[in-house]
This record gives structure tokens, sequence and C-alpha cells, in this order.
């Protein structure tokens, strides 16, 4: 990469500071974000709810309080543990036992901020609708709209392993595209919104009906697919983590990427395009 | 210096958003539209769910080495104390409501009619399953033999426990109630059922989750409408915990 001396800058500001507003996000997808990170925060936190009635996981058809679970998050008198696998963590103020609370997940991230499974269920079975019908109709915009074919589809040269590579090293360096490149997203955010929509939504919401005894009878083969009723509530339960991942990352390069502009952009449809580090031109 | 504490701070923010939140799942508005979600998971299930589509059935090799008991573990009454004495010989299940003949039949009558065995899985609300064989007879076959009349919407089960002195009792529509997999029954893995999984008979509604499998049956009544029964709600925990009377999710 050649150093630019400060002299030798070119007089064309334009070239090095290009940063023009750009129209990057259309509303219906500005639209979808907004309403599916609410469902997803609510059906997380009503979620964790229905998990405080029964904080035990396991794998195959039945699973009850006789029978071995691969997760368990509980406590021992005034201590909290999570147990993975035979692995015990302290959790102490976090899960299993925290100043005000004794239920696995603390209230501070649950709906309701009390124990009512009967209530927590009413929230998830109504979010569930909203998550649903609006990933329906985004993933009908997406499609006709060309936005998942030109917006987050990975294109032929991204596709290359040495490309992924050098997007991965960026990352790690907290280099992210600027200028002209950043009009579009980079391969790693598109197979992180990609993994979402095409990975996490579907399975999450497969899984919330392998639990229910009715669509049992409809769709058997749901629990052929996931290995018995059991197996889909602890994937239910993985898919959630993996939402609380991304939604962390997500976060994380929001705010590391410029959160003044990114929250723009996702609001109005407006995005600066970052300016190019100098030592980037060559 | 600072004068507030940034753990103070914290501790202030997180109050206000808690007492914020509250404000929202306490209020009725918010309730009544939550509720609209419970009427389109019903309406939905019982588009894609054919009437006599069954649950999924297992083999003797799927059992749970232990169905954990939940509920109540024995009734508290006098009544039903004699009857476990005796052996529930003088027992006798009621029949009623909108029926053409109601009856009152005693146990070895309802094993002396038509049975089905099935190994079936037992899903609790809290998220647990456990797997069992239950034998008893389809309610389908007790409800033609009463002549239930065309205008009962819903089968009323009238239970002999109670939590702090409030009777247990559930409800299903006549669709769950003709189900073929829908028995009252009194056997569990091929042995008498137990006090503690609802002695002498309990309901198994297959499609339906733990709470409505209710146990220690003593009445059954044909109704039209839930109103005016307890609550109104169609059972205990409809009544008393909020929770849903669809519990086919």
């Amino acid at each position: 990469m050649a150093v630019i001396e400060a002299t030798e800058a070119p007089q064309d500001t334009e070239q090095v500071d290009p940063r023009t507003l750009v129209y990057r996000t259309r509303l219906p997808v500005r639209l979808w974000h907004w309403i599916n990170a609410l469902s997803i925060l609510v059906m997380m936190m009503s979620g964790a709810t229905i998990f405080n009635a029964h904080p035990r996981l396991y794998w195959g058809t039945y699973g009850a309080n006789f029978d071995e679970p691969w997760l368990v998050i509980g406590r021992r008198g005034q201590e909290g543990f999570l147990n993975l696998a035979g692995l015990e963590i302290p959790t102490t103020g976090f899960l299993g036992f925290t100043e005000n609370s004794i239920r696995a997940f603390p209230p501070l991230v649950t709906i309701p901020n009390y124990y009512s499974l009967a209530e927590g269920r009413q929230w998830h079975f109504f979010f569930a609708w909203v998550l649903v019908i609006s990933a329906a109709l985004y993933l009908l915009y997406s499609l006709f709209s060309k936005h998942l074919s030109r917006d987050l589809a990975l294109q032929a040269h991204e596709r290359k392993l040495s490309h992924l590579w050098q997007d991965l090293k960026d990352h790690a360096r907290l280099r992210f595209p600027a200028g002209d490149a950043a009009r579009a997203y980079n391969p790693l955010q598109k197979i992180a919104y990609l993994g979402v929509i095409f990975v996490l939504i579907p399975l999450v919401v497969l899984t919330g009906l392998t639990m229910s005894p009715m669509l049992n009878a409809a769709f058997p083969w749901l629990l052929d697919i996931f290995g018995g009723r059991q197996s889909a509530r602890s994937i239910h339960f993985l898919c959630a983590t993996g939402f609380g991942v991304f939604i962390l990352v997500h976060l994380l390069m929001v705010v590391l990427a410029g959160p003044l502009n990114e929250l723009r952009s996702m609001v109005t449809g407006w995005y600066r395009l970052p300016a190019v580090r100098l030592e980037d031109l060559s | 210096m600072t004068l507030i504490s940034r753990r103070a701070a914290l501790a202030g923010a997180t109050g206000l958003l808690v007492a914020g939140c509250d404000k929202i799942t306490t209020s009725p508005t918010v309730r009544k539209v939550l509720t609209l979600g419970e009427k389109a998971t019903l309406s939905s299930q019982k588009l894609v769910t054919g009437p006599n589509t069954l649950a999924p059935e297992f083999t003797r090799a799927d059992l749970s080495p232990r169905f954990r008991v939940n509920g109540n573990r024995m009734p508290a009454s006098a009544d039903y104390a004699a009857h476990m004495a005796s052996g529930f010989v003088d027992w006798k299940l009621v029949i009623g409501g909108l029926v053409a003949r109601p009856v009152a039949m005693s146990l070895a009558q309802l094993k002396s009619a038509p049975q089905r065995t099935q190994i079936t899985r037992h899903d609790c609300v809290e998220g647990w399953s456990a797997i069992g064989e239950w034998t008893g007879v389809p309610l389908a076959l007790l409800l033609r033999h009463v002549g239930v009349s065309a205008n009962a919407k819903y089968v009323v089960f009238h239970c002999a426990d109670d939590f702090s002195g409030t009777p247990f009792y559930e409800s299903i529509d006549m669709v769950e109630a003709f189900h073929p997999q829908t028995i009252l029954a009194h056997t569990m893995n091929r042995q008498p059922l137990s006090v503690g999984h609802g002695a002498p008979i309990r309901l198994r509604a297959e499609r339906q989750l733990g709470y409505k499998q209710a146990k220690y049956v003593m009445k059954i009544e044909a109704v039209a409408s839930l109103d005016g029964i307890y609550g109104g709600k169609g059972g205990y925990w409809e009544d008393h915990s909020g929770y849903q009377w669809n519990a086919g999710i």
C-alpha cells in the first residue's frame, strides 16, 4: 500500500473525500427492519419468560425433570449457575440468581417483567404473527424489487475465498469500506443478513411450530426434521441465542461505523459515504 | 466529582424503563390487542388441521423412563378419600348437560366399553414432554351413547381436586371431544391409573397441552357456552392464571 505524503495528496478533493449523501435503504426495507427488530426483541424477552417456566433443555422427543438435560440454568441457594453438558459456569447476578430474582432469566430481560407464563405466551404468540407476516411481505418485496439479488446476494467476485478472507481481515482491523465501496453492503455483512433472513428466521419459526401439539398432528414431518419436540425446543433456544449474538455484533458494527450516520440511513434512507482514508489511496 | 454515581444513574434509568414496561404489560388495551393473536392462532390451527388428524403415536421403546406427576397429587376431599379407600368400586362418572339420556357410569362399566390404547406425548405448557401409554374409553362413544345435543359447543370436565378450595375444571370443543384419540383413560403404562396421575380416570386430549388433560374427572357436562361456569373462561388455569383456552400451542 502506497503511503502518500500530505503534500502529494491529489488536488481533486472529490476523489479523496466523496462524503456524498446517497439514498441507500428504501422505505419497505427500513419499515421491515424496525418492525422485525421490535418483534425479535419482544420474542426474545417473552421467550425468556417461557424458558423460565422450565429452564432445562433436552435432545429427543421427551424430556422432563427426571431426564438428562444438556443445558440447565438454575440456582443452588444464592448461587446461580449455567450447566452446559456437565460443565458448570457460575452466573450469580446474571442468570439463575440475582438480587431481585431466583428465575433463570432476571426480570430485566423478560416480558412481562415479573413471572407470568400465561402473559409471556400471549406476547410471544402475538408477536410471532407480526414476525411471520412482516418477514413474508419483506421476502416478497425483496424478490420482486431485486433487493435480494442486487443488495444482498454475494456478487461473483465476493464469493471468492480470497475476497472473503480479505474482508474478514479488514473487519478484524476495524477497517470498513469507505467512499464508493460503502454504497453496497460488504460480503461479511451480506452473509450476516442472509443468515438472519434465510437461516435464523425460518429455523426459529419452524421449530416454534414444531412445539405446538395441534400442529404436530397437522405436520408430523416437522418432528422428523428436527428430531422430536424437545430437540425442536433446544434448536429454538439456540436460534434465540443466534439472534442475541447477531444483535450484539450488529449494534457493535453500527457504533464503530458511525452510529448517527447508520441510524439516519435506517430511518430516512440517506447514508453519508464515509471518507476514504488517506493511507488507503494508492 | 459526580454527585450521581454511574451505578445510581443506571439503576434509575432501569427503574424508569421497568416502570414503563409495567405500564405497557398491565394496560387493558394492550392485553385486548394481544388476544387477537390467540384468535388468529386458533382459527389457523383449525384451518390446517383436519378434525380427525391424529397426534403422533409412539412405541413402547419411546416411553419416558419416569413420567412425572404434575398439578395436584391427590384431591383433598373426604369423598375422594373414601373412593380411594374402596378402590373406586362405588365411584360413578356422571355425564349430563345438553344430552338426551344423562347417565352415571361405574368404572367397571367404562372398562367394559370398547377401549383404545395409545402411546402419546404429554406436553406441559412449561415446556417439558413425557411419553406414556394410555388405555381408556373414547369420549366420542360416550357422547353418542348419551345422545349429546347438536346445541352443545363444549364438553366440560368437573374434577375432584381443587386449588385452595377452587374446584378444578377444564373444557374442550366438540371437535376435540369427538377426536378419535380423545379418551377417558383409566390405565397408564398398563397399570391402573395412579392417584398422582388422576385416578380413577383422566382426560387425554392428545392435540392439546397438559393443562387440558383433566385428572380425577367426576362429571362431564355438555354445554352451549362456557359463560357462567366458574370464571367463564373454560378452565381453572384459564380463570386464575390467564392461560389461553386454546391449548393447541
